[in-house]
């Protein structure tokens, strides 16, 4: 069977943005490295790992202490940064962008600082079926300590959620509502504007996991209007362990601090502390003042090429990997939402993920196998684990070619 | 297909994942214990009848890739009918085998076991390779909780 192929769009130059990513060129087991994970982690541009050995060659110091000039420099560099990340998802100030070491310590952040003071027993926290486990197993937490509830929005056999249950779980008791913008596993991109609209109306406090929402789509915080939005810069083509809390200014203001130290006060004595001001009431000791930079770095790098134009791309190489897996005999796609990001989660007639894993390693293919940290999902949807290819900015259609090769090859050793 | 991967899928394996032996609840088990990967999902339990310390029965069942479950399969046939420390040896020598270490037995001696030395070219799978056998040692040692091999 032949599908009929979503015509090529020409006028994104992949070939000249995949010259920047140098682990792009290399081989693995003697084949052309096919780099399909990247909703586990995105390769790193060159300007990026130029901007990372630039500030340790020329720039090292640490921040918002020394009088000194290198000092000076790592601070300018380091808060610089944030007005980066601030135009990048159009916060409106600086002191809303917290930096943290990742989306799973936003979330935990805002679960610990917010959830610990305005959630009670009785009360509920609602989320929804397709959640990663960093945005389950923090809420779980808290539930347990206050003896509140978790919800779970359900989904439906297409992996979206279902907007009118989601309705019904908000309840006068529902304090805090968190979900994915787009989910690690599915692919599913949430509606999330109307989802917080309807949580704000009920009177609840939003946060969206953004892991997968920043590297494909145009975030715009306060046109979604949520209260928080956490996400990671690895996932942005930026280094790992650096992340990005952005809260409603009021809201953080309002917060107790969520680790004590150094670069949080204002002033301490056996007596009394004061804490210092926002964003720093909230990053406690010596920063990731190198991932700070560096993710400012990616982010600049995303920007020169522009997110429409990569969501357009990966949108193209979504539709036409879906449609090549289609012909693939056995295959079944897990996660057929019409909204997707470009994940797609597939199982295969008589061949375990992980033997398909392996396999493809063998052809220098990286996906992704397992349960991606979704295991109620996946419980959800009747499969023990999935085989995931994600697409990124460098992704080309002969990478997904590459792909349907390399699974003809799986299904030659297992079905001879 | 490279050599490795013909090494590691061959066809004992192969047939062993598509038609499981043993592949099924043991009424009269004195033994029942789980065994869990969580890093890739694999889940088996394993139903072990002993007689003194002769394995009168064996059997498995649950879920996982090729390798575990193939090798599940194998270590029924294996050690069924077995003493106990004759299977614990047999543990010692497949676990040194799937690592690419001198099991020092020749490959008749191995028997179907053989089978598994191209796991050693694939070290991400030794887990998978060594979970059943994993949860057969804890049953024998008289556990009964669940094993991972993690």
């Amino acid at each position: 069977m032949t599908a009929v192929l979503p015509e090529r769009r020409t006028e994104y130059d992949v070939e000249r943005i995949r010259r920047d990513f140098p682990i792009l060129h290399r081989t693995i087991r003697g084949k052309p490295l096919v780099y399909l994970d990247n909703a586990a982690t995105t390769q790193k541009p060159q300007a990026v790992i130029d901007r990372l050995v630039r500030y340790y060659s020329e720039e090292n110091s640490n921040v918002h202490r020394g009088v000194h000039y290198l000092s000076e420099v790592a601070t300018a560099a380091y808060e610089s940064a944030r007005t980066t990340v601030k135009k990048f998802v159009n916060a409106r100030d600086e002191k809303e962008i917290v930096f943290t070491r990742g989306t799973t310590e936003g979330i935990n952040l805002v679960m610990s600082s917010w959830g610990r003071r305005n959630v009670a027993a009785g009360d509920e926290i609602l989320i929804t079926a397709i959640e990663h486990h960093s945005n389950i197993v923090p809420w779980q937490l808290l539930c347990e300590e206050k003896n509140a509830k978790l919800r779970i929005a359900p989904v439906n056999d297409a992996g979206d959620v279902i907007v009118d249950e989601f309705a019904k779980l908000l309840t006068r008791r529902t304090k805090i509502v968190a979900f994915g913008h787009a989910s690690n596993a599915l692919g599913t991109i949430n509606p999330v504007k109307k989802m917080i609209a309807m949580a704000h109306a009920n009177g609840s406090v939003v946060l969206v996991d953004g892991a997968q929402g920043v590297p494909h789509l145009d975030v715009d915080v306060q046109d979604l209007d949520c209260d928080f939005y956490a996400f990671s810069g690895h996932k942005v083509y930026g280094p790992t362990g650096i992340g990005v809390l952005y809260g409603k200014q009021a809201l953080l203001e309002a917060m107790p601090p969520y680790q004590g130290g150094g670069d949080m006060i204002l002033s301490v004595s056996f007596e009394k502390t004061t804490y210092n001001a926002l964003p720093y009431k909230f990053e406690a000791g010596t920063p990731d003042i190198s991932g700070v930079i560096g993710l400012a770095a990616a982010l600049d790098y995303v920007g020169s090429i522009g997110l429409r134009k990569i969501a357009a791309h990966e949108h193209d190489l979504l539709l036409y990997a879906t449609a090549r897996l289609k012909e693939i005999p056995g295959l079944r796609i897990i996660g057929t939402a019409a909204e997707k990001a470009s994940v797609i989660s597939f199982t295969l007639e008589g061949v375990h993920p992980h033997d398909i894993g392996t396999i493809l390693d063998q052809e220098g293919i990286a996906v992704r196998t397992g349960h991606h940290c979704a295991q109620p999902l996946m419980m959800r949807f009747n499969v023990p684990a999935t085989g995931r290819a994600s697409f990124g900015l460098y992704n080309t259609r002969e990478e997904a070619d590459a792909l349907i090769a390399g699974l003809t090859k799986v299904i030659e050793i297992f079905h001879g | 297909m490279s050599s490795d991967l013909r090494e590691l899928y061959q066809q004992v394996i192969l047939d062993h994942n598509r038609s499981p032996r043993n592949f099924k609840e043991l009424p009269n088990a004195t033994k029942r214990v789980e065994g869990y990967n969580p890093l890739c999902g694999d889940h088996y339990t394993v139903f072990v009848e002993l007689d003194g310390d002769v394995i009168k029965d064996i059997s498995f069942t649950g879920n996982g890739c090729a390798i575990s479950k193939s090798s599940a399969s194998v270590m029924t046939s294996s050690v069924k009918g077995k003493r106990t420390d004759d299977a614990e040896k047999m543990f010692e020598t497949f676990h040194k085998l799937v690592l690419g270490e001198p099991a020092g037995l020749s490959e008749a001696e191995l028997g179907r076991l053989a089978a598994f030395s191209g796991v050693s070219e694939f070290p991400a799978r030794v887990k998978c390779a060594t979970l059943a056998w994993h949860t057969l040692h804890s049953a024998l040692q008289g556990e009964q909780e669940v094993v991972t091999t993690e």
